[in-house]
């Protein structure tokens, strides 16, 4: 049965009208019917995080996300606080915007909500600073008095308010927004609806409606079947739903040394924003040639599993991905979950992304590679490139060229060679075919002549005192 | 005192807390349609035809509007010269230019009518790249030359002779308001129109010229811009003129917000430029003679491109001394879009020039670039003035570059850092220096003037109205601070009010780094005359000469010996009033001793010099081209600083807006003229990450303006943007490479490290 669109917002219980559109996104209903002009638009393709709202999550945690990709049906169920909401009980400014704008952080402030909200949600969860706000750009202030007044911010310990529960479909006019609590529906609905948007995270699909205006008639959201947003950790490795975010994705491989790589690699994927609501299926059933997570998904052996009506396969990422944007995925299917197995003891893993901002930009090349070594000897080499061709694939003859070798200058040097001249990059605006080719050999270059003792990129050279501003 | 003291913006709370409105928060007047542009999707060609028949068929369009339909002239050119239209007419010549304005009762049926139209355009030939538009002298204007001695006698004259070239990049906005305007009609064909715009009046100028009405028909508000930066200029001005058309046309209220891509791809960007250059100097690296190009690619149409081949021309030299020069300065026609103001108007580009002529001189004669810098500054024993005759003070330069060096701790730091590069495999360091002389004034003589309205109510609150607009900058609060000083009172009785037309007209825009010298003078003057007015009230209660009447601490009273009487400023508002003396006045400035004669290239446009230095400290990876900035040390003259917090702000927000310019942000055109960069998932302004982790800012001390000028405080908005190149330096000294083009991305490293080895 239908039902209307119900959720928490700043604390308040709200039901939309029946009749709302469950693909409008949050954004545009927040500064619409919902007369909360706080949050604003910058570009509506979530990449400048001026829209950015926080989801208050049952367990207290938040989720900083971009209120531009989220679609209202989505948004059913959760709790989620705008700048709005930021307010002592006498309406008073709650003490996050208050540093922000005491500390000259605001110039002139079409940012700064979206910043606000960032710094909130950073509040309670921690991290680098940088990180939080990888999703929020600023072009007046240059950030400095934005990261001060966060360096003085404490969690405000107000717990999360109660949510609802999300209806199983939400229907207006046309529209069907279904939301099945189960893998079985889902495929059975997948079944029925072969042209239906399979939506999770939207941090794609929700483009098509922020910045195109697409109206889908039909759509299936997979975030609430818990068999697809469960995510474990085992001695096998990781198996994450494909309705699992990445930020989960993270925090496992985060607390995991075995993945680190992988997690240095994440905290590079997107924003929080966008970890907070993108997927792993999402990734894959975009196949983009890119697609950040690929490479090291190909590179670890990782394996998909797909389910339908007919029952569930399997099968490797790599053979997944069958061209530019194309894939395996039958009409009656759905991605259930990735099965990311843990590197063999002594293994050496490098998850490499270049770009042209560090932080929150697609990638211009990624290689990954996951070398098995026997007596100091490679026994088995993975190497997996994206940005570097029609699709992220293996790279057969510099794998070759490393094995039986031990893994030094030279044989890095060989390797690179063969890369660069099995992969067939284009040029386009993220760079040019020469430089990715070169690029993508000294990745593998790099990573031999990288020393424990020495920072192995510029990110990592330590910081110097800051000395600050001294006014006459 | 409230001039100097460290006060945070006026709107920063409501900023945070949201309560901040900008045009697109405002309530929306009944009736409201919206409006989408059509946009040519290539570059060159023939406008054949556009089926608007359909696009008016589709649910809830209410309008479609072409070139044909403009009641008034289809001219938005701001210099006044023509061929800029509001909507193609005949050819279109670049990708992203507007065709024609949906109007439709939402947003969605809007943008979803001009996503369905499809112009049938005929292609041309496009003229994409600047090289090629510089082979075929495309030009967009006559050449400016500016000259002095014979340049190339002494050039062959010169013991040592050395040349180069190089390009820099474009830069968008990336405001993160896009352009907004909305327009309500009035009675007797008054349009109304709340505008993004850092230049209400072209905005009332630009509009009457396509509705074919007097400028006393548009009134333009504007209370604040989410950033600026120079975007908000001409190109404001189109947006709110489609907006204002599309009111008049249906007669209904329009609103003209364009989303991000529309944006960035209908409207002007930082000017990309090409330089050569040919230089003669002594084995000591003195610079004797120097024969420059600077070639700017206006993209299709004149927009400000004269006023900023000006400003670059005029800041080739920048803060140096040659003897002989020939600066010749070009503005290429390209099909792309017309570039426009963005923060330093040219001037970032201009300064370029002498740092790739400096590093060339260091490598032929073996010297530092620091040396080479040092022994060519302006001032004794060098020339002291600019090539076109405007004195330079070399003292300041100096001051500026020995103090920065001294904070940077240059000696000690590059020991360091030949340590590290000694040590680490592929890693490598550098540190590059920069110093600026920053001419301050609009090159346009007569947008050198400003006006402010003040009045001051029965209880002594004022309410202040300037000329400028607000975009972040703090210039309200800056001019608040004027107005306070003025009247003696404290900041909260000043309030600020949205820039307009209609309370003060025949403004210039906020633009050239001028709004707080500008505006804070003509407020200044508007409360000095009320103030004369009540002291003359208070003089006659007490009996004393009115010079005896001091305002200060909110209170007005009698300075002499002895002498007690004294009385709230509020009650002696309130006795003027009843006393029938008027509490309101306009203040207006014009900024006095600049000239410029522009046959002989001679003058003195610039009221005054800004100067500046940066260190800039970098480590680039040599294998992969990443490189990121590790600390940058600043000294900036802002003189007696009005207001050292918002200074900061301003300093440090220009620096990485400059970073940004010269490495991350690059701008895409395909082969087919088409922009690909076209929103932050492809354009790539600097994050939080990119922010030098140690950024010392120090504001130079002791250094008041000239005696003319608002409180001897100096512009301070745009100057430190040109800090940042020393970015560029510091680079070249990582990699060594002796060509380097702009944007420094890690691919033009990485590929110039690669054709250094070669």
């Amino acid at each position: 049965m239908a039902a209307p669109i119900r959720f928490t917002l700043n604390g308040q219980d709200v039901t939309l009208p029946e009749g709302t559109s469950p693909t409008v996104t949050l954004l545009d209903w927040l500064r619409g019917p919902g007369a909360l002009r706080g949050t604003k638009e910058g570009c509506a393709e979530g990449d400048c995080g001026a829209c950015t709202v926080v989801l208050e999550n049952p367990e207290g945690t938040r989720t900083p996300i971009n209120a531009c990709l989220m679609l209202l049906g989505q948004a059913a169920g959760r709790a989620i606080r705008t700048v709005e909401g930021l307010r002592g009980e006498a309406g008073e400014p709650h003490p996050v915007p208050r540093a922000i704008a005491e500390h000259d952080g605001t110039q002139c402030g079409f940012c700064t909500p979206g910043i606000v909200m960032s710094a909130w949600a950073w509040a309670r969860e921690g991290g680098d600073p940088h990180e939080a706000l990888a999703g929020n750009l600023c072009r007046c202030t240059g950030y400095r008095p934005i990261l001060d007044a966060m360096a003085t911010l404490e969690d405000d310990s107000a717990p999360p308010p109660l949510a609802h529960d999300a209806p199983r479909l939400i229907a207006a006019g046309a529209q069907r927004f279904f939301l099945p609590e189960t893998v079985d529906e889902a495929v059975a609905l997948r079944a029925a609806h072969p042209a239906a948007w399979l939506l999770a995270g939207g941090t794609d699909l929700g483009l098509r409606v922020s910045e195109h205006r697409e109206r889908p008639e039909t759509v299936i959201c997979l975030l609430n079947i818990p068999r697809l947003r469960r995510l474990e950790v085992t001695a096998a490795g990781i198996v994450a739903g494909a309705a699992a975010p990445y930020a989960r994705l993270l925090d496992a491989c985060a607390a995991d040394a075995d993945f680190a790589p992988l997690a240095a690699l994440l905290r590079r994927l997107g924003s929080r924003q966008i970890r907070g609501l993108g997927t792993l299926g999402g990734n894959l059933g975009t196949a983009s040639p890119i697609g950040d997570a690929l490479p090291p998904l190909i590179a670890l052996g990782a394996t998909v599993a797909l389910v339908s009506s007919r029952g569930e396969r399997t099968m490797l990422v790599e053979d997944f991905i069958t061209g530019y944007r194309t894939h395996a995925l039958a009409a009656d299917e759905i991605i259930a979950r990735v099965a990311i197995p843990r590197p063999a003891p002594g293994a050496i893993l490098a998850c490499e992304k270049l770009s042209k901002r560090h932080d929150q930009d697609i990638a211009t090349v990624g290689l990954s590679v996951l070398l098995t070594l026997r007596d100091g000897v490679v026994e088995q080499a993975r190497i997996a490139h994206g940005g570097c061709g029609p699709r992220a694939a293996r790279a057969p003859a510099a794998e070759a060229a490393l094995l039986g070798a031990r893994f030094d200058a030279a044989a890095a040097d060989r390797a690179a060679r063969a890369l660069e001249a099995e992969i067939a990059p284009l040029s386009d605006l993220r760079g040019s075919a020469a430089y990715r080719r070169l690029a993508a050999g000294n990745l593998l270059r790099r990573m031999a002549l990288r020393r424990p003792e020495l920072p192995g990129e510029v990110a990592a050279v330590p910081a110097p005192h800051a000395p600050g501003f001294v006014a006459p | 005192m409230t001039i100097g003291a460290p006060i945070p913006h006026d709107s920063a709370l409501a900023h945070a807390t949201g309560a901040a409105r900008f045009a697109d928060d405002l309530a929306e007047p009944p009736g409201l349609l919206h409006g989408a542009l059509v946009l040519s999707p290539v570059a060159h060609g023939l406008l054949a035809a556009l089926d608007t028949a359909t696009a008016r068929a589709l649910p809830g369009v209410v309008a479609v509007l072409t070139a044909a339909d403009i009641p008034g002239a289809n001219d938005v050119s701001p210099s006044g010269k023509g061929g800029e239209t509001l909507f193609a007419e005949r050819t279109v010549e670049h990708h992203g230019q507007p065709i024609a304005l949906v109007l439709a009762e939402t947003r969605d049926a809007a943008l979803r009518a001009a996503a369905a139209l499809e112009p049938a355009i005929a292609p041309l030939p496009a003229l994409l790249d600047a090289e090629e538009a510089l082979a075929h002298q495309a030009y967009l204007m006559p050449p400016q030359v500016i000259a002095r001695g014979d340049a190339e006698h002494a050039l062959d004259a010169a013991p040592l002779r050395a040349e180069g070239s190089f390009r820099s990049g474009g830069q968008e906005h990336f405001y993160l308001e896009s352009q907004i305007a909305v327009a309500t009609p009035g009675e007797d064909g008054e349009i109304a129109i709340t505008s993004s715009t850092q230049h209400p009046t072209e905005v009332q100028h630009i509009a009457a010229r396509v509705l074919g009405c007097d400028f006393n028909r548009i009134p333009v508000t504007c209370r604040r811009m989410g950033g600026g930066f120079g975007g908000k200029e001409s190109n404001a001005s189109w947006v709110a003129a489609a907006a204002a058309f599309g009111a008049q046309a249906t007669g209904r209220p329009v609103k003209l917000r364009l989303a991000r891509k529309a944006d960035m791809a209908a409207t002007g960007k930082r000017h990309p430029f090409l330089f050569r250059w040919r230089a003669g100097f002594d084995a000591d690296g003195r610079i004797l003679a120097l024969d420059a190009t600077l070639a700017a690619d206006g993209g299709h149409s004149l927009d400000l491109t004269p006023g900023v081949v000006f400003r670059a021309i005029t800041h080739a030299l920048n803060c140096y001394d040659v003897p002989a020069v020939k600066l010749t300065a070009l503005a290429l026609r390209t099909n792309t879009v017309s570039h426009t103001a963005f923060r330093g108007f040219g001037g970032p580009q201009g300064v370029l020039l002498m740092e790739d002529v400096i590093r060339g001189v260091a490598r032929a004669t073996g010297h530092t670039p620091e040396e080479v810098r040092e022994r060519n500054f302006a001032g004794a024993p060098n020339g002291g003035e600019t090539p076109y005759g405007q004195a330079l003070e070399g003292d300041l330069i100096r001051r500026v570059w020995a103090e920065c060096r001294a904070d940077a701790g240059w000696e000690a730091r590059r020991q360091e850092i030949a340590a590290f590069n000694a040590a680490h495999p592929y890693l490598r360091r550098g540190l590059g220096s920069f110093v600026l002389a920053f001419g301050i004034s609009f090159g346009v003589r007569h947008l050198n003037q400003a006006g402010a309205l003040v009045h001051v109510y029965a209880d002594g609150s004022i309410r202040l109205n300037h000329g400028g607009t607000e975009m972040g900058q703090g210039l309200n609060i800056k001019v608040a601070q004027v107005v306070a000083e003025t009247f003696g009172v404290p900041l909260h009785r000043v309030r600020i009010t949205a820039t307009s037309t209609a309370e003060v007209p025949n403004t210039a825009p906020t633009a050239a780094s001028t709004g707080s010298d500008l505006n804070g003078w003509a407020a200044h003057l508007a409360a000095g005359t009320i103030r004369g007015r009540m002291a003359g009230v208070a003089a006659a209660l007490w009996e004393v000469p009115v010079e005896a009447i001091v305002f200060a601490g909110n209170r007005v009273f009698v300075d002499r010996p002895g002498d007690n009487r004294a009385m709230e400023f509020g009650e002696l508002a309130h006795r003027c009033w009843i006393e029938r003396v008027s509490l309101s006045a306009t203040g207006f400035y014009r900024t006095p001793d600049i000239h410029w004669d522009a046959q002989a290239m001679r003058g003195e446009p610039f009221f005054y010099f800004s100067y500046g230095a940066s260190v800039v400290e970098v480590v680039v990876d040599t294998l992969t081209g990443e490189h990121r900035v590790l600390r940058a040390d600043l000294v900036q003259d802002a003189g007696r600083s009005l207001n050292p917090a918002v200074d900061r702000g301003q300093i440090e927000g220009a620096f990485v807006q400059g970073l940004g310019w010269l490495t991350c942000e690059e701008l895409h055109w395909d082969e087919q003229g088409r922009q690909r960069t076209l929103g932050p998932s492809t354009y790539k302004i600097p994050g939080s990450r990119d922010v030098p982790p140690a950024f010392k800012v120090r504001l130079l001390s002791a250094a008041p303006a000239r005696a003319d000028t608002i409180f001897r405080s100096k512009a301070v908005g745009e100057p430190p943007l040109m800090l940042a190149t020393a970015v560029w330096n510091a680079l070249k000294d990582a990699t060594g490479v002796e060509r380097l083009d702009l944007p420094a991305t890690p691919e033009r490293v990485l590929m110039a490290l690669a054709a250094k080895a070669r």
